[in-house]
């Protein structure tokens, strides 16, 4: 009692001095003055109203404050009889007694350095650090709902939402009014929505059930189905609900559909850059290429290489480093893939069988090697920031940078192989080989050259898969297993000889593996498009387009 | 079969199945003494020589290369594996009549598929059966169809995988990754006694004389002559009114039915069966077996299924790191270097040292050069594939 006796009275001295002190610039107001001596008392309620004060105060500074507190940095200084409060900073030993630096609660005007015996800190239990958390976060969503930056706004937009406060509907109507960007726009309108939907009275719910149903609002769908089961709720009340659920669930089969296409296209795109340099090294060598998939590694493992070296020498310029890695793993890919061919696999031509245990050798040691050389785990290569994120197409889908960046990739890639066969002399010695090597040598073809540079230009598409697999996938030694055989079942498919026929199964392949894994699971949709590329081979042995010819043993 | 043939495999069959298991029954510091380890070892050597009999003979005589006997290898294996867990009973961790994996994986009753399996003779047959019903349909679809050569291949490579991922599975109920294993006894005899192993490795090493006298009576006759015409020229062949398709098929579902005996033969042996054994690589291995041997000779795919799995079995104990690089090594060498296996290249080592002998004769007599040119011809085997 007499504590409390002694903090009003210093109260009316502090209210004394800081009238004369800063009798211009501020005046608090009663209710400021009464929560700042409440604050120091021990009356836990009357504490957590004082902080309720401050904090409807909307005052930056007095936020500042309550966060101090929070953080156990406020202190109790009675001067000469009269009680105020301060903001600690930085402490310091000085002699042989601990010393603060102070600043005022309110202005942040330095107060000096004091010992910390004259001070008293000012606790804040947990129920006080909740209440003061509660206004600090409702500041923080303003801030976030004014940020330039339209994904902080539409994160903070639809925090709201899930929390559905009624607080918060002035806010959100504010920011809604201002908004212009499309998709945060929508988190807001799903936000209030939301909120009304708790909230609000029978029309709101009616209302607020109807758009929420309109705009296709995915987060809604728990809520919606709750006020429709609700035996408390009005019949409109309840229509309303199961209208909205019924257009909802209407909504995520179309974005199931959507996200399906887009990661089957996804798939395809890697399958293809794989099968390209896998068919276009068949067709014309008749080489199996068991060592494509460690090719591909080896373009992985360049990636993370360059990755490296960036962060080292211009950990600045770290966002670039994808743009060279592109090229280093194509050239390091393709020059492997040279020495192989030079080195070994023109011994072995017109035996394919021999030169599919040979590369499957080369496999083995290439990925010996790489394991030898980075360790069996996998390494670690991170995304550009340009390649993180992704772009919003329609509610409730997102389609991330990587993948269309791989799809964009794999496009560009068979573009630049199209024009490389058909549109360049290069080409027209490979086509020309593919088709007769007897008859293009006899007409002067260097057959040996054609083999090499095609062969390397295949290992170089395979390099490129791995540099784009490093943004969606694990980089490890066995990476090129993983996707070796599905390549293969791609050029099977797609028959030798044509490019279309590749490119066509690849897209086939990829989007019927994605399309029958949710039913099947991966293992048994893996198995169950085996036996259907068996089946199909019963109708068309030599793949898609099988190149026609007075060979009978085609 | 030749004489000098038969005379070497009869050797061969004496000391391996009767040798061999006397010398391990002697005590363990007699001079001749083979451990329990070694003959166990050499056991598991011998099933692999089954199965690259059988692969030989689909490859080295047909041409056609399997990249998938893994499976079938996996399919006996798991059948005799299936026998031996319900006979372990109620003896298991778990106290149950079921596997233990069963019981981790909250399976209640014995599922419809396991319970014939505790008949020994359903399981004698189905080690055989399994295998061969799966290589008759398989080999059906895609002989026929004439998918044939590299696309054959990868067509079992796609076989291998995905029975690797099936058998992978939980509930498939086959133990998963960790498989079969802990078996207790087979056909009544406890396994962890050295009779048991010893009487084992007999049967394995007598199932092997058998197989390779069946390869060679199927060599040996008018249907392995075509499979070596196959091999040389199907498309011709065909146009000789004969269907590849079947012959093929023939081969395959025989390798297959090998591949099933020799992993049922594995199975007590080594005392675990995991898909480790059907994946890609084991496969695609077990071709290395043959070609390092030597194709096309059967006795090379023995020489070479032991002679590839010692050193395995040597390198993996003592560098580790060293095993794939010297398997990634074999592929190359085998096919760059020898064609023909080191069966081949002993082969051409022996005809250079005889024409060696010929000639120092010659130079000693001066007086027939006409013999010297008819040997100079090198007795190299032509190579062949499409």
């Amino acid at each position: 009692m007499r504590y409390r006796l002694v903090v009003l009275l210093s109260l009316v001295a502090w209210l004394a001095a800081a009238a004369a002190g800063h009798a211009a610039t501020t005046a608090p107001s009663p209710e400021v003055t009464q929560a700042l001596a409440d604050l120091v008392g021990e009356d836990a309620d009357r504490r957590e109203a004082a902080v309720t004060v401050l904090g409807q105060a909307r005052d930056p500074k007095w936020l500042q404050f309550l966060r101090a507190l929070r953080d156990g940095g406020v202190y109790a200084r009675t001067r000469a009889g009269t009680t105020e409060l301060v903001v600690g900073g930085t402490k310091a030993t000085r002699g042989d007694q601990d010393v603060i630096d102070i600043v005022g609660a309110y202005d942040r005007e330095p107060l000096g350095t004091v010992p910390l015996a004259e001070l008293k800190e000012v606790p804040a239990d947990r129920r006080l650090r909740l209440t003061i958390k509660s206004f600090v976060d409702a500041d923080e969503t303003r801030a976030q709902l004014a940020d330039p930056d339209p994904a902080v706004r539409r994160g903070a937009a639809v925090k709201l939402g899930n929390q559905a406060e009624i607080a918060a509907v002035a806010t959100v109507e504010a920011a809604l009014q201002k908004e212009t960007d499309r998709w945060v726009r929508h988190a807001l309108t799903e936000a209030l929505g939301l909120i009304r939907l708790a909230h609000g009275s029978r029309e709101q719910r009616v209302a607020a059930a109807r758009t929420l149903g309109e705009i296709h609002s995915g987060s809604a769908r728990e809520a919606l189905g709750r006020l429709a089961a609700d035996p408390g709720a009005s019949p409109a009340e309840r229509h309303a609900a199961t209208q909205a659920i019924r257009r909802l669930e209407r909504w995520s089969l179309l974005t199931t559909t959507v996200e399906t296409v887009f990661q089957g296209a996804s798939l395809a795109s890697i399958l293809l850059l794989m099968a390209l340099g896998l068919a276009i090294v068949f067709g014309l060598m008749g080489v199996i290429n068991m060592a494509h998939g460690e090719l591909m590694a080896l373009g992985a493992y360049a990636t993370f290489v360059v990755q490296n070296w960036f962060r080292a020498t211009w950990p600045d310029r770290f966002d670039l480093y994808f743009g060279v890695a592109l090229p280093v793993s194509f050239l390091v890919a393709a020059a492997v893939g040279l020495v192989l061919e030079r080195g070994v696999i023109r011994f072995l031509y017109g035996r394919p069988l021999e030169t599919l245990l040979l590369t499957w050798g080369a496999s083995l040691i290439i990925q010996q090697g790489l394991r030898l050389w980075f360790g069996a785990a996998n390494v670690d290569v991170s995304s550009p920031s340009w390649l993180s994120g992704g772009v919003p197409v329609m509610v409730d889908v997102t389609l991330p940078y990587n993948r269309v960046f791989i799809i964009g990739l794999a496009t560009v890639s068979v573009a630049a192989t199209y024009w490389l066969l058909f549109r360049t002399s290069a080409g027209l010695r490979i086509r020309a080989v593919t088709q007769n090597r007897a008859m293009s040598s006899c007409l002067g073809v260097r057959a040996g050259v054609v083999d090499a540079t095609t062969f390397a230009f295949g290992a170089g598409l395979a390099g490129l898969a791995g540099c784009a697999l490093t943004q969606i996938g694990n980089v490890g030694p066995s990476l090129g297993q993983n996707y070796i055989v599905d390549s293969f079942m791609v050029v099977v498919t797609g028959g030798v000889g044509k490019l279309a026929g590749t490119i066509l199964a690849a897209a086939g392949l990829g989007g019927l593996t994605k399309g029958i894994e949710p039913a099947f699971g991966a293992v048994f949709g893996k198995v169950a498009i085996l036996v259907g590329v068996i089946l199909f081979l019963q109708r068309r042995p030599a793949g898609l387009f099988a190149t026609r010819g007075r060979n009978a043993e085609a | 079969m030749p004489k000098r043939e038969a005379l070497a495999v009869g050797l061969a069959a004496v000391v391996l199945v009767v040798v061999l298991p006397l010398c391990n029954a002697l005590p363990a510091d007699a001079p001749f003494a083979v451990s329990n380890f070694t003959l166990n070892l050499f056991g598991k050597f011998l099933t692999y020589a089954i199965l690259a009999l059988g692969l030989d003979l689909l490859w080295g005589y047909a041409g056609v290369l399997s990249l998938g006997h893994g499976v079938f290898f996996g399919l006996g294996a798991y059948a005799m594996g299936m026998h031996l867990m319900l006979e372990i009973g109620a003896k298991s961790v778990y106290q149950s009549a079921l596997p233990d994996f069963m019981v981790w994986n909250q399976v209640t009753a014995l599922p419809l598929f396991w319970k014939p399996f505790h008949s020994v003779v359903f399981t004698l047959a189905a080690i055989v059966l399994v295998p061969a019903l799966f290589g008759l349909a398989f080999g059906y679809l895609a002989f026929r169809s004439r998918i044939r050569g590299v696309y054959f291949s990868i067509i079992t490579q796609a076989l291998a995988l995905s029975a690797w991922l099936v058998f992978n599975r939980n509930e498939m109920n086959l133990g998963g990754t960790n498989g079969l294993a802990d078996f207790k006894t087979v056909f009544g005899f406890p396994l962890n006694r050295p009779g048991t192993q010893r009487g084992l490795y007999a049967v394995t090493a007598l199932t092997l004389v058998g197989a390779y006298l069946l390869c060679r009576w199927i060599t040996l006759t008018r249907a392995g002559k075509v499979l070596v015409a196959i091999r040389d020229s199907e498309t011709r062949v065909l146009f000789s009114g004969y269907s590849p398709a079947a012959y093929k098929l023939f081969v395959f579902v025989v390798s297959a039915m090998l591949a099933g005996l020799a992993g049922a033969l594995y199975a007590p042996q080594v005392g675990i069966v995991t898909p480790a054994k059907i994946g890609v690589l084991p496969s695609i291995e077990m071709v290395v077996w043959v070609a390092a041997g030597g194709r096309g000779t059967l006795y090379g795919a023995v020489i070479g299924a032991f002679g590839v799995n010692w050193i395995q079995s040597w390198l993996t104990t003592s560098y580790p790191d060293l095993w794939l690089l010297f398997l990634g090594g074999l592929f190359m060498g085998a096919v760059l270097f020898f064609p023909d296996g080191v069966v081949g290249a002993l082969g051409r080592l022996l005809a250079r040292a005889r024409r060696v002998v010929t000639r120092r004769r010659e130079r000693a007599t001066r007086d027939a050069p006409l013999l010297s040119q008819a040997t100079r011809g090198s007795i190299r085997p032509s190579s062949s594939d499409e």
